[in-house]
């Protein structure tokens, strides 16, 4: 049986009848921090959302732990959905909600645990991503960087084995990202949590990818993959080194 | 003894049996065998943490032993010193004498706000008026083809029906008398004069003053605002004059087309009645005069600039996130009612002692 966790087939999107990419296929080995890179504009968002069953892609199969989020609905897709947390590219926290109970909103929805337990798992993950202290503090109260790591906490609520992450560093300055990153890795190598990542910041890859794909808008497709040193060093494809060395066209 | 697998379903019915338990032990040392512990999440390091934060005397403290490394390397990440204390919500002083003193305060502050609005825009307005040129006259049509031209379906619609139940209320009470020519009279007059421009500007409320306080609030919790000030335009200018004379210039022309609605709403109830349109229109032009129409008109506009303001108004005092924007619409809306009742109720004070 093979360990990736997430497989993608033949992946077609796009909109309105127009692709972005054409037949994308790559895998996710559980425990990875994959990464999605590419220029602006091409699409790694849009696939990050059709992994995650918000839109449908016109064409292909993506399994997540084995079940096909593509075809399922319904409860069907919930379920499958359970098993990953999002934290989006604005932190998307529900602003009418202090940052313990943006955690405790789906610990209350799908666990029997009751309030005093709700509480202090939801601080647990808080302390985790460095916001202890923070719990009642609105999300309007604070700073880029600290929504953003509110936003993992609050992907982590139900403990997911994956966990999809929008452009975590767009941004932000050096010195929070790089937190980030050690807090990606930090999450990664102790929890064992596999991170599906979408980013284009360089540095950022450079420490936390295990593997990446490249995606290129002109190809309409994954124009390379492997280590991040591997694809700046060895791609035969000049536009990859190109974008890793970050020399004008 | 615990075992098997520490997730939020599996520790969910053991965790009050856990507290009960320990509490029942409160003076005795207890030490918790782990060792069966098959997997553990975030859910069962969070029970693990519960039961050795309680506060118990030394001598009574709790132990956990056993438990596999690598769970044991994931509960050393957390401080349990630092989960001791509860977590103390904040508490908000909910007496009625403190909401009423809030409630007042917010009120003082709200006319202070509004009084300094009418201020900005009637300067913004003044400066229009004297430099037509700068006023962004393309947003403004914009404004009114949306406020304007795309109400008149349900103005069509409420105006009908509220022409044909103001006829056949009347009209049946009216025909014990073998009066009912005099619909026409009732109906024509009280459209015209009360009910076409208060029907109008309940529905621009509704419909346009939320949309300019939606639509505004957006842009202020998008920076879009900042954006504008720091480029050294004036928000009132760019936001609020175009759709203030917007409102002013559509509002009485949905009020005279809500008029001619309805008064044929009513036209067609009296046909039932067998009084003929030639009576009917003959009737409502002798009675209803030009001052009748123009009275109302005159509302209208002063109802327009109403709804327009107050909805800019809350759209700039939206404060941030998507619950903000929410709370400014319906702002908007209350505020622009309110409004409108106060100045009907006004005019219709004013109007009787200059004899109109």
């Amino acid at each position: 049986m093979s360990s990736d966790l997430i497989r993608v087939e033949n992946l077609t999107v796009g909109f309105g009848g127009k692709s972005l990419m054409k037949d994308v296929g790559f895998t996710v080995a559980a425990g990875e921090v994959f990464v999605i890179l590419g220029g602006s504009g091409c699409g790694k968002s849009t696939l990050l959302k059709n992994m995650i069953g918000l839109y449908r892609p016109m064409a292909g199969r993506i399994f997540i732990a084995g079940e096909d989020i593509v075809q399922a609905t319904g409860d069907g897709k919930r379920a499958i959905q359970r098993k990953f947390g999002v934290a989006y590219q604005a932190g998307a926290l529900f602003g009418s909600m202090n940052l313990i109970d943006n955690i405790g909103l789906p610990l209350e929805e799908y666990t029997g645990l009751d309030a005093a337990a709700r509480e202090l798992t939801a601080r647990m993950k808080l302390s985790l991503v460095g916001l202890a202290g923070f719990e009642q503090r609105m999300p309007a109260e604070l700073s880029g960087g600290m929504q953003k790591r509110a936003a993992i906490a609050r992907a982590m609520a139900l403990d997911p084995a994956i966990l999809f992450l929008d452009e975590p560093s767009a941004g932000l300055d050096p010195i929070t990202s790089a937190g980030l990153d050690e807090l990606i890795l930090r999450l990664a190598r102790n929890l064992g949590i596999t991170f599906v990542v979408v980013s284009h910041e360089l540095q950022s890859i450079f420490t936390i990818a295990d593997r990446v794909i490249m995606l290129d808008k002109r190809q309409q497709g994954i124009v390379a993959a492997g280590t991040p040193a591997d694809l700046r060093d060895n791609s035969p494809n000049p536009w990859v080194r190109q974008f890793f060395n970050r020399e004008a066209p | 003894m615990l075992g098997g697998r520490l997730d939020a379903a599996g520790v969910a019915p053991l965790w009050p049996e856990a507290r009960a338990a320990l509490a029942a032990q409160s003076g005795r040392a207890v030490v918790v065998d782990a060792a069966g512990v098959e997997y553990c999440d975030g859910a069962g390091l969070a029970f693990l943490v519960d039961l050795l934060r309680q506060e118990r005397p030394a001598e009574a403290a709790v132990r956990i032993v056993g438990l596999a490394e690598r769970f044991d390397r994931l509960l050393a990440q957390f401080d349990v010193e630092q989960f001791r204390q509860p977590l103390v919500r904040p508490v908000v002083d909910d007496s009625l004498l403190h909401r009423i003193g809030l409630a007042s305060l917010e009120l003082a502050a709200d006319l202070k706000t509004q009084v300094a609005f009418i201020g900005e825009a009637g300067r913004a307005l003044a400066a229009a008026a004297r430099s037509p040129g700068r006023v962004r006259w393309g947003d403004a049509l914009a404004i009114a083809e949306e406020a304007g031209v795309n109400a008149l379906p349900i103005v069509t619609l409420v105006a009908f029906i509220l022409g044909v139940i103001l006829a056949y209320q009347s009209a049946v009470a009216m025909r014990q008398f073998g009066a009912e020519v005099y619909v026409a009279d009732l109906i024509g007059i009280s459209m015209v004069r009360e009910l076409a421009p208060l029907m109008t500007a309940i529905l621009l409320a509704g419909r346009s003053g939320a949309a300019f306080a939606a639509e505004i609030g957006t842009m202020r919790v998008n920076e879009e605002i900042d954006a504008l000030s720091t480029f050294g335009f004036d928000p009132v200018r760019f936001l609020v004059v175009t759709r203030v004379l917007a409102a002013l210039a559509v509002t009485p022309l949905l009020a005279v087309y809500a008029d001619v609605v309805s008064i044929a709403g009513g036209a067609l109830v009296l046909l039932s009645f067998q009084v003929p349109l030639a009576t009917y229109f003959n009737e409502v032009f002798t009675l209803v005069g030009m001052s009748d129409l123009f009275t109302g008109l005159f509302k209208c506009g002063v109802f327009g600039v109403v709804i327009a303001g107050i909805g800019c108004l809350r759209g700039l005092q939206t404060g941030s996130g998507a619950a903000a924007v929410g709370i400014s619409t319906t702002r908007a809306v209350v505020s622009a009612l309110v409004l409108i009742v106060v100045v009907d109720g006004s005019f219709a004070i004013v109007f009787y002692h200059l004899g109109l």
